[in-house]
């Protein structure tokens, strides 16, 4: 019987029980979007964490490490970073003046339906995008570590479960679910540090001088092949310490920059992370629950060096794959599982996939229930129904059938996208929060000037800009070879010559947003309602 | 008017452009700007920092300092204590933030926030 199975089977059981208990506890609206904002500030920093550790971040960012060495740390930099963000300038904002769902913030002060809508579906391509990214992790990761559950059968299972979490338990279970992950994957990632640095005789400076031994290769233009760069230039060749392996070149110092502006801008502006702060009764414990998320967060992108250099060093670059044909077919993801495997057997090994398993279901139905009620809440009750009374059991039975209905759709996607190089849709979902949501949040709260028709160019220009550039990116566009076992999805040379189009598109989201408000005149009332937002935002006065 | 949250729980009428223009929550927001902006600013150039050192400056950042751990890497840490440390100054600064809210409502309430 395959270890792995088990503790998978276990932790579905153990997740199950609760969402069981949680759902006993969700009547109402305010129980199914927000836990009935009964979690506290600890649990709920533990939750944010849950909710933000992903897959990328747990196998990509130790897979990044492991193949190219320190770039790879710049995400976990960025990662954290990006709370600052949160903590300073909306957390608090956000959870005295909204209620339920990001759209609640900025259509305060404006014309309901259209911001309302435009916010509704800013939320769902970030969480759908986000979610697509993280099933698919699922399904490869799942497949290869358990080979008897196939590709699709992972998405399935994945799928259902996280509906069967949303569904009957609401925020309470999938709060639950979060925390369970967090502390999981602490557990595992303090457990697989500890075994690297034991076989460092735990000094940094010898591992470090380990990691010094291994090398890699690139070239200043083109890229490498068998060892030559295109025109017989020769290879630049660098250790793991140092940086330049993945961001090199012409392009490579923007490319860097472009990837911390949508790092640390777009975190702020993830819906499934915004909707955890009206989980907690107050600002106060809003505040609280974005500094454990932080001191969580901040310790785990830390150990990723362990896990990336430690993989790097004792598991080898070229080990780091699946056998296929007789070939090894190189896998960043499995840089940490091989990594536990070596350290500590194949008992380490279903211990770190079982973590990597719950790590991808905490995220997604986070995901799905910042959908589910950007749609029941945002759309469907706001602005198809335009704010009529409507009893708390119909609501919340709209965001049932929404969730049902989107991880239906994500299920689909992401088995149909199963042959694509899904890396580019994190780097998106993030590229849309910085360019469509930050703008609009950050000047909602703090210009007093700004009006509806600038929030809706400042979205619409955002998330336009983010989706087009990235389209016209290497992430997108690219020339694989026949043999590639995930292509791009247009096979034309790029281009927009950044991975990540944050560096242009942000700019263009706040420049739409600022152009608009000042070139269009503010609502009669707009003074007034700002003087609200203002004071109930700084103050907690009227929170609910 | 319609209200701009249907959905919210019935409130005491209140105010709030007379609100807005007392000396007390004048000066709460001062206070916090005070502190958000200057804190902002230095977050934003600390980080930013690092991917142009980092892809810019390459051979300088390489430079080992204790073994064969370089300028990079330290730096790269030193952002985690930079957020750390800035994430506990603003906690502490808060306390005073708290106190100036707990007035404001209480006042505007007549209850204890």
């Amino acid at each position: 019987m395959n270890t792995a199975l088990v503790m998978f089977i276990g932790f579905i059981a153990v997740t199950l029980v609760i969402t069981y208990w949680a759902s006993r506890r969700t009547k109402t609206t305010a129980e199914f979007y927000s836990a009935g904002r009964s979690i506290t500030g600890f649990q709920n920093g533990w939750a944010v964490a849950g909710d933000y550790m992903s897959a990328a971040s747990f196998l990509g960012i130790a897979g990044l490490i492991a193949f190219y060495g320190y770039d790879g740390f710049m995400y976990s930099v960025g990662w954290l970073v990006a709370y600052l963000t949160v903590l300073l300038l909306v957390a608090e904002p956000l959870r005295n003046t909204g209620r339920y769902t990001m759209a609640d913030v900025l259509a305060f002060r404006f014309r309901q339906p259209a911001v309302r809508t435009v916010a509704a579906i800013s939320t769902l391509v970030v969480s759908l995008v986000y979610m697509i990214a993280q099933m698919v992790g699922a399904g490869s990761i799942v497949s290869l570590l358990i080979p008897q559950i196939g590709f699709s059968t992972a998405i399935v299972i994945v799928g259902v479960l996280m509906l069967v979490y949303v569904i009957f338990g609401g925020m309470l279970a999938t709060t639950w679910v979060q925390i369970i992950k967090a502390a999981l994957l602490m557990g595992g990632t303090i457990l697989l540090s500890i075994l690297v640095l034991a076989k460092f005789g735990f000094s940094l400076t010898e591992f470090f001088a380990a990691v010094a031994k291994v090398t890699g290769k690139y070239c200043e233009v083109g890229t490498l092949k068998d060892g030559a760069c295109p025109g017989g230039a020769a290879p630049v060749a660098r250790d793991f310490t140092q940086p330049g392996l993945y961001y090199h070149g012409k392009w490579g110092a923007l490319s860097l920059m472009s990837l911390g502006v949508a790092l640390i801008f777009g975190t702020a502006g993830l819906p499934h992370i915004l909707v955890r702060f009206y989980t907690v009764p107050d600002s106060k414990a809003a505040r609280k629950s974005v500094v454990w998320a932080m001191i969580l967060i901040g310790a785990f992108y830390i150990m990723t060096t362990f896990l990336g250099f430690g993989a790097a060093t004792l598991v080898g670059k070229g080990n780091i794959g699946v056998m296929k044909d007789g070939a090894l077919v190189p896998n960043q993801n499995l840089a940490a599982p091989l990594l536990a495997e070596k350290l500590g057997g194949e008992v380490f090994l279903s211990f770190v996939a079982a973590i990597a398993f719950a790590t991808i279901l905490a995220v997604v139905a986070g995901l799905t229930i910042a959908s589910s009620s950007a749609f029941a809440h945002d759309i469907w009750f706001n602005v198809v129904k335009r704010g009529r009374a409507v009893v708390d059991r119909e609501q919340v039975l709209v965001a049932r059938i929404a969730a049902a209905g989107i991880g239906a759709l994500s299920i689909v996607l992401a088995i149909s996208l199963r042959t694509l190089n899904v890396a580019f849709l994190v780097g998106l979902a993030f590229a849309v929060a910085a360019s469509a949501n930050v703008p609009a949040i950050l000047l909602t709260l703090y210009w007093r000037r700004f009006n509806t028709n600038g929030m809706v160019a400042g979205m619409v220009v955002g998330l336009l800009a983010s989706v087009i550039l990235i389209i016209l990116s290497p992430a997108v566009m690219g020339i694989d070879a026949p043999t590639a076992a995930t292509k791009h999805l247009i096979q034309a040379a790029p281009i927009f010559p950044l991975d990540n189009p944050a560096i242009v598109s942000v700019p263009l989201g706040f420049l739409a947003a600022i152009l608009g408000s000042l070139l269009t005149r503010a609502r009669a009332d707009g003074e007034q309602l700002y003087s609200e937002l203002n004071v109930r935002a700084n103050t907690g006065l009227g929170a609910v | 008017m319609p209200d701009p949250m249907p959905d919210r729980r019935p409130q005491p009428a209140l105010d709030w452009p007379a609100i807005e223009a007392e000396p007390a929550f004048r000066d709460l927001v001062a206070a916090k700007r005070r502190f958000m902006i200057p804190a902002t600013v230095f977050f934003v150039v600390y980080y930013f920092a690092l991917p142009i050192l980092v892809g810019y400056f390459p051979r300088v950042m390489e430079r080992d300092v204790i073994g064969k751990i370089n300028l990079a890497y330290l730096f790269a840490l030193s952002q985690f204590v930079m957020a750390w440390v800035l994430m506990a100054m603003y906690v502490r600064r808060a306390r005073d933030f708290d106190a100036r809210e707990h007035e404001i409502v209480s006042r505007h309430t007549g209850r204890p926030s």
